[in-house]
């Protein structure tokens, strides 16, 4: 067994926060996103559907450079002064897992909202209202898109790279950690970063989903 | 407002297409208040788009649907073939079309209470809706439809795919909504149904109005020559 980085599980806590915390905030802004292009009629609809779609393929490397752009001492926001901390590594992340929420609980909300209109309708609910009724209704199908968007954080190197710098102690992450070790020609010790990385993202998805089994047989 | 200002309900010249085919054609009709109203007619027949049509679910493509001298709705209600119950408890069902329709605080918790007690759910007032059988559901459906106290209640097909005695509890509650002083107006190929429940009844053929008369003579002498195969279980 290759020696691991004596930091390791500051590396994997810190791949936790930042994935968990880019999740957290992408959900908060792409589920009610999603449920309301799913539910509203609005002059450009379908070109937000296809804009939401499209961008589930955004590559990371551009997401970063930008958010490097923004953040960067000449950047409009460089002021904060959050290039290269884990703060940034969030909002690079969040920019990535926002269009996955979104896109995909719009087509979740849209199918229970073909079967809920007539009656939510019938209940004098208005779609407005409909869209926090909706969101709770799917909660075990939108558990799906919200790991879905958690593995898409963690899996995340590219942009992580461009705006964390991959500071040791500071802003390294498993993934980041992998492809240093890789280009460094230690790859027994990236392979095993990487076999934690999975049994990481696996453990969480697992909780997830017995989460989802244990709620679906009690609430039916 | 007075039953009388906003009743009768009146449908004119009613149209509506829906994917290309015509599932209403020129109905026009009159509903009063503390109606019983059965809709028959084939499969097909538009009887439930008539039904959403006078709920104000679809919009007609021609005519109109208008109600008594104000013009105004009155409460109303429809209870669905299947109808979507909430994934949250029977209850909280209940308590949520309360809640959209502005009733607050302990009213709304004590209206819930008072129409799950009439459907005989409150045993089941905490379980979750969705695991309720078949016909527990549409007790719900109707308890929750009651709740809301509706001058009006539209019913599309509110005994099929029941057991014989989830049925007749669902007739008996219905029976009891009227008597209460709801107008109904319900969709159903159940003929037994039709012929202890309504007063009146609007046959429909392709779309059109073909019949509509008193209950006891649609049974006994039918008019039209499509109501007369239908009874003799001609049509699907």
């Amino acid at each position: 067994m290759p020696e691991f980085p004596q930091d390791l599980w500051r590396i994997v806590a810190l791949s936790l926060e930042v994935s968990l915390a880019a999740t957290l905030i992408a959900c908060a802004l792409g589920l009610p996103l999603g449920a309301l292009v799913a539910v509203g009629r609005f002059p450009g609809r379908r070109g937000v559907i296809i804009v939401l779609n499209a961008l589930l393929g955004l590559p990371s490397v551009v997401v970063g450079l930008a958010v490097y752009l923004l953040l960067s001492r000449a950047g409009p926001l460089g002021e904060l002064g959050i290039l290269f901390t884990p703060a940034a590594i969030v909002i690079a992340q969040t920019l990535l897992v926002l269009p996955i929420v979104a896109a995909l609980a719009r087509q979740i909300v849209e199918d229970a909202w073909t079967d809920y209109r007539e009656q939510l309708t019938s209940l004098g609910v208005s779609r407005a209202r409909a869209v926090p009724t909706l969101l709770r209704d799917t909660r075990y199908s939108l558990l799906t898109v919200v790991l879905a968007g958690f593995g898409r954080a963690a899996s995340e190197v590219g942009a992580v790279m461009i705006v964390g710098g991959n500071i040791d102690g500071v802003t390294r992450v498993m993934t980041t950690a992998i492809a240093l070790e890789t280009s460094k020609g230690d790859l027994p010790l990236a392979l095993w970063l990487g076999a934690v990385l999975i049994g990481t993202v696996l453990a969480v998805n697992t909780a997830a989903y017995a989460i989802r089994e244990w709620s679906l047989k009690r609430h039916g | 407002m007075a039953e009388a200002e906003m009743f009768p309900l009146r449908a004119r010249g009613v149209s509506v297409s829906l994917g290309g085919h015509r599932a209403l054609d020129d109905v026009s009709l009159e509903i009063g208040a503390r109606a019983r109203t059965a809709v028959l007619g084939a499969n097909g027949a538009g009887k439930s788009v008539l039904l959403r049509v006078l709920h104000g679910l679809i919009a007609p493509d021609a005519g109109s649907v208008a109600w008594g001298e104000s013009g105004r709705r009155p409460a109303q209600a429809m209870v669905f073939q299947r109808p979507v119950l909430l994934r949250r408890p029977a209850l909280a069902n209940i308590e949520y079309a309360l809640a959209v329709n502005g009733v607050r605080g302990d009213e709304r918790r004590d209206r819930a209470l008072e129409a799950i007690g009439r459907v005989g759910l409150s045993h089941l007032a905490g379980r979750q809706a969705r695991v309720l059988s078949g016909g527990e559901q549409q007790r719900l459906a109707l308890a929750r439809a009651w709740a809301l106290r509706p001058q009006i209640l539209f019913l599309d097909e509110p005994t099929a795919s029941l057991d014989p005695n989830a049925a007749a509890e669902i007739e008996r509650l219905i029976g009891g909504i009227h008597a209460a002083g709801t107008a109904i107006v319900f969709a159903t190929h159940h003929l037994g149904l039709a012929r202890r429940l309504a007063d009146e009844v609007v046959f429909l053929e392709q779309g059109r109005v073909a019949e509509r008369t008193e209950t006891d003579r649609f049974f006994s002498s039918p008019a039209s020559a499509e109501a007369q195969r239908y009874l003799q279980g001609e049509l699907p």
